[in-house]
């Protein structure tokens, strides 16, 4: 059998191409440069056994993969990963066969990390601790070096008829669950972690820079899960500001104005150095950079109090650069955020992949799914992707079942 | 008075950094200020007449002594606008003060800016008020901005009857003699509007800068009718009866501009040939230039000002000349109100010297300042229309007005009504520790400075159904909640839904400054 799939290939000119016109034209040069191309290959087999063939019905595109796409992220990823792979982490499909409690035709999404036990190696430290994000062994065991499924060229990825997924790596989707929202459930279980890295406690105020799907969805997350005070919100958009009141923020400020509405609402005291941004003596107790630029850390270093907690949830740019004397001089705590796993809430040890599909069902997530396309048109896809706050959107992604005709 | 008519030559407009000439609908009717007063020809004599003749109270010199703490107040760079060539009046009056404290042997003398909630002076513009020998004599030990939030320099005085907290610079309360200068520029200032208000602390203030006052001052220009004065009076005379108190107030004639530019205070039929070419290449020429070129050219600008009067004294008996004074040079009669007031904004208020005209402050020049130019009534009817011309330009100084950029940032973007804005935001403004820091420590404006002025146009917003800025910038007038408009024609059709098709016009051509006396 194969099935047509998009396909990351290796290609030096391609990818420096993409890389440099990102910078210029992120959406419509770069997707063309790009070392992408859709080909028809024959479906990835399973590896063992314990793994099974899904059929995706909608793969979500990541802000880790347009950075993958356009070369914007950073070479530490490069032994991570196994060319030629297909991209695609977010993902709700049909399994194509029974597996194990699994009967065939069950509607399931995807965890992507390929972790100790998907690799069929004994659990490293983060593995054993439920922490598969945290897994040490993403580059051994029975198939190709990948962090996660869509980087990994054994497994095939969700922009695709077909690919493979371990047992562990699968969650049946409940009924009342539709596609639209199930998609979802990927990033918004890193959502979860996100909000609960922050380690918020009753009554903190959290800065939320950004508000594309992840800062969103970690807005939702935040009210959801932490008892959280003000969470205030950096939007750029109208229709992103929109959605993060409708998620429970309390204020939503421009990124222009972002430093000043940080100070009203903490009343910190602004300076202005000779050279460079403004920053506060004072500010949120917790900020999370959801965006990943140079200047959504730098906003969040310098809006964040004394002793505070900065969470880097966005995907760091490549060549992002800041000066990170306000984390000295203000002990602030710089904590990483990634994937999914176990997390202690309300005094119960939780799976926040299982939080995210309950949240999914009750959550006001109809908005956030703003256009689907197929495979054929990906690079349409690619581009509402790159543009997304500007067209109005925030999730796009792939229709592989047809769905978007039904 | 003038109601334009086919042969009325277009009219000077006032807007912003910049002026326009304006044909009117015909049958406006135009509210010209007075004839300018001619000034004193013996400024200084005139000034030692009323140190030594003053109103209900014995004679300055009688009142020094050796030992004595002596403290001298003055009015800050708000006033007067335009400020005056120098020599500055109140530097007149405080040499002399200081020569008859020299003389009686008074040491302890201190010299304080009375700038309330304004923003600090800087050194020059202390200087330009008191002149050179002053200054180098006292500053800045013995000459200094009072600081409103400095609560060790602060004295409690008591309660007013109403319950309102009397709370103004300690070393001035605690003097054996506090001598006020001012400068009388308008009806509003001077009385017990000087010390109970120029030297107070916000603890003070809010109880007459606030919008239930402001709606409820009919108008602040006329302090009979106003509520803030009736508050300042009740705080003056508890004050009277803790400090000694001799206040000297000055007034200016309507020479408002450079001699220079007569153009600017003379009436369009009068204008010669050179008036006309004049302002007909300034209206064109000063919008091609560059904006710091314009704004260079209009900070420049100093009033060739004629001082009318010195009155000196007990308070309220100098002040009472002092406003007979002000009323002689700027009171107009006018007969009955129209459904539609136009002003031209001028590139300067109380709050923008040296500094920009934010949206705020163009506001409060318009619906505050000039729309209260009346005794009596409005000029406008109620549920009328106001026509204002300026450029409404989105531009702060964040030097001088940070907690501006907030204000409309943040408040108005929530609310325009004063009584909702005051009640939800302005206790958070007015401690805000930033821009109390920046009050203290550089030269802004206090935190809660926006919220005066915006309740100043607390009872031109409650009385008026249509504001419309003839040129206003779009988004800063929508963020308001006002509406802009290319030209009059379109702003008289905007407010037709208010005032119909026809509407009875006023156009006060000011300034020079006029008060209205509507019948």
């Amino acid at each position: 059998m194969s099935a047509r799939a998009l396909e990351m290939y290796r290609s030096v000119p391609r990818y420096l191409a993409a890389r440099a016109l990102s910078a210029r034209l992120p959406s419509l040069g770069a997707v063309s440069a790009a070392p992408l191309r859709l080909v028809d290959r024959p479906d990835p087999r399973p590896p063992g056994p314990g793994w099974g063939t899904v059929r995706p019905r909608l793969a979500g595109i990541c802000g880790s993969d347009l950075a993958t796409v356009t070369g914007r992220s950073s070479f530490y990823f490069s032994p991570l990963v196994s060319l030629p792979f297909v991209p695609g982490h977010e993902v709700v499909g049909t399994l194509q066969d029974d597996l194990e409690d699994l009967p065939a035709g069950t509607r399931v999404v995807l965890d992507p990390v390929l972790s100790c036990l998907v690799r069929g190696v004994a659990p490293c430290a983060g593995c054993a601790a439920g922490q598969p994000g945290r897994c040490d062994r993403v580059t051994v065991g029975h198939i190709c070096p990948g962090l996660q499924t869509g980087y990994c060229a054994d497994t095939g990825g969700g922009w695709s008829r077909a690919f493979v997924a371990h047992r562990s790596q699968l969650h049946p989707v409940p009924d009342d669950l539709d596609d639209k929202r199930a998609v979802l459930v990927e990033p918004l279980a890193c959502a979860v972690r996100a909000a609960l890295r922050t380690l918020a406690e009753s009554g903190d105020r959290v800065l939320v820079v950004g508000a594309g799907a992840v800062g969103l969805l970690t807005v939702l997350a935040l009210r959801e899960f932490t008892t959280a005070g003000q969470v205030l919100v950096v939007a750029k958009h109208r229709h992103q500001a929109e959605l993060a009141a409708r998620f429970g923020a309390s204020e939503i400020v421009t990124p222009k104005e972002a430093l000043g509405g940080v100070r009203r609402a903490t009343r910190a005291i602004r300076l202005d150095p000779d050279w460079g941004p403004p920053y506060l003596l004072g500010g949120v107790d917790v900020a999370i950079d959801c965006a990943g630029t140079s200047a959504s850390l730098e906003t969040a270093l310098r809006t964040t109090r004394a002793g505070g907690r900065v969470v880097l949830a966005g995907l760091p740019a490549t060549g992002t650069s800041v000066d990170l004397t306000p984390l000295w001089y203000r002990e602030l705590t710089l904590a990483g955020t990634y994937a999914s796993g176990h997390a202690r809430v309300n005094g119960h040890r939780e799976r926040e992949f299982v939080l995210a599909m309950d949240l999914a069902r009750r959550a006001p997530l109809d908005a956030v799914l703003s256009a689907v396309y197929p495979l054929e048109q990906w690079r349409d896809a690619l581009d509402t992707a790159l543009g997304a706050g500007r067209l109005g959107a925030v999730k796009v992604a792939f229709d592989l079942a047809g769905w978007g005709k039904r | 008075m003038l109601d334009v008519d086919q042969r009325t030559p277009p009219l000077l407009v006032h807007e912003g950094e910049g002026f326009r000439l304006e044909s009117f609908p015909l049958g406006t009717r135009v509210v010209y200020p007075p004839e300018t007063l001619p000034g004193l020809r013996d400024v200084d004599a005139a000034i030692a007449s009323a140190l030594d003749h003053p109103h209900n109270s014995e004679p300055l010199r009688a009142l020094l002594r050796p030992g004595m703490r002596l403290t001298i107040a003055f009015d800050d760079l708000s006033l007067p606008l335009p400020p005056m060539r120098p020599p500055d009046i109140r530097g007149r009056v405080i040499e002399q003060v200081l020569t008859l404290a020299a003389e009686a042997g008074v040491d302890d003398v201190v010299l304080i800016a009375a700038n309330a909630l304004h923003r600090r002076m800087t050194g020059p513009e202390i200087r330009r008020i008191v002149g050179e020998r002053v200054y180098r004599s006292f500053w800045p030990d013995a000459l200094y901005n009072h600081d409103a939030e400095d609560p060790g320099n602060l004295l409690h005085i008591g309660l007013t009857d109403m319950g309102e907290d009397v709370e103004i610079n300690r070393r001035a309360a605690e003097s054996d003699l506090l001598v006020y200068v001012n400068i009388n520029l308008v009806a509003m200032d001077g009385g017990h509007k000087s010390v109970p208000v120029g030297l107070a602390s916000y603890n003070s203030l809010r109880h007459h800068h606030n919008s239930a006052t402001m709606v409820h001052s009919r108008s602040f220009m006329d302090p009979e009718h106003s509520a803030l004065h009736s508050s300042a009076t009740r705080m003056g005379r508890l004050l009277a009866r803790h400090v000694k108190i001799f206040t000297i107030e000055t007034t200016l004639n309507n020479q408002t501009f450079p001699a220079s530019m007569p153009f600017l205070v003379k009436r369009e039929w009068e204008w010669s040939l050179r008036d006309q070419a004049m302002a007909y290449a300034m209206s064109r020429g000063l919008p091609l230039l560059p904006s710091p070129a314009r704004r260079k050219i209009f900070r420049d600008l100093v009033a060739d000002y004629g001082v009318t009067g010195v009155h000196a004294g007990e308070t309220e008996a100098a002040h009472q000349r002092t406003l007979a004074a002000v009323h002689r040079q700027q009171l107009v009669e006018v007969n009955g109100q129209s459904d539609v007031l136009v002003l031209g904004l001028p590139y300067l208020c109380p709050y923008n010297v040296n500094s920009v005209m934010n949206p705020i402050l163009a506001t409060c020049l318009g619906l505050g300042y000039l729309f209260n130019m009346y005794r009596g009534r409005p000029l406008v009817r109620q549920g009328g229309a106001l026509i204002l011309y300026h450029p409404v330009p989105w531009e702060f100084s964040q030097v001088h007005h940070p907690s501006y950029v907030d204000f409309f940032e943040e408040v108005l973007a929530e609310s325009t009504d004063p009584a909702t804005i005051e009640a939800k935001f302005e206790k958070q403004y007015a401690t805000d520790p930033w821009y109390i820091h920046l009050y203290r420590t550089s030269h802004a404006y206090h935190g809660v400075h926006p919220f005066y002025m915006w309740y100043w146009g607390a009872h031109a917003l409650d009385h008026l159904d249509e504001v419309v800025w003839v040129g206003g910038d779009r988004r800063a007038c929508a963020r308001m909640g006002f509406r802009s408009a290319t030209t009059l024609h379109d702003a008289l059709e905007m407010v037709s839904g208010a005032v119909g098709t026809s509407p009875s016009i006023t156009y006060l051509h000011s300034p020079p400054h006029a008060i209205s006396d509507v019948r």
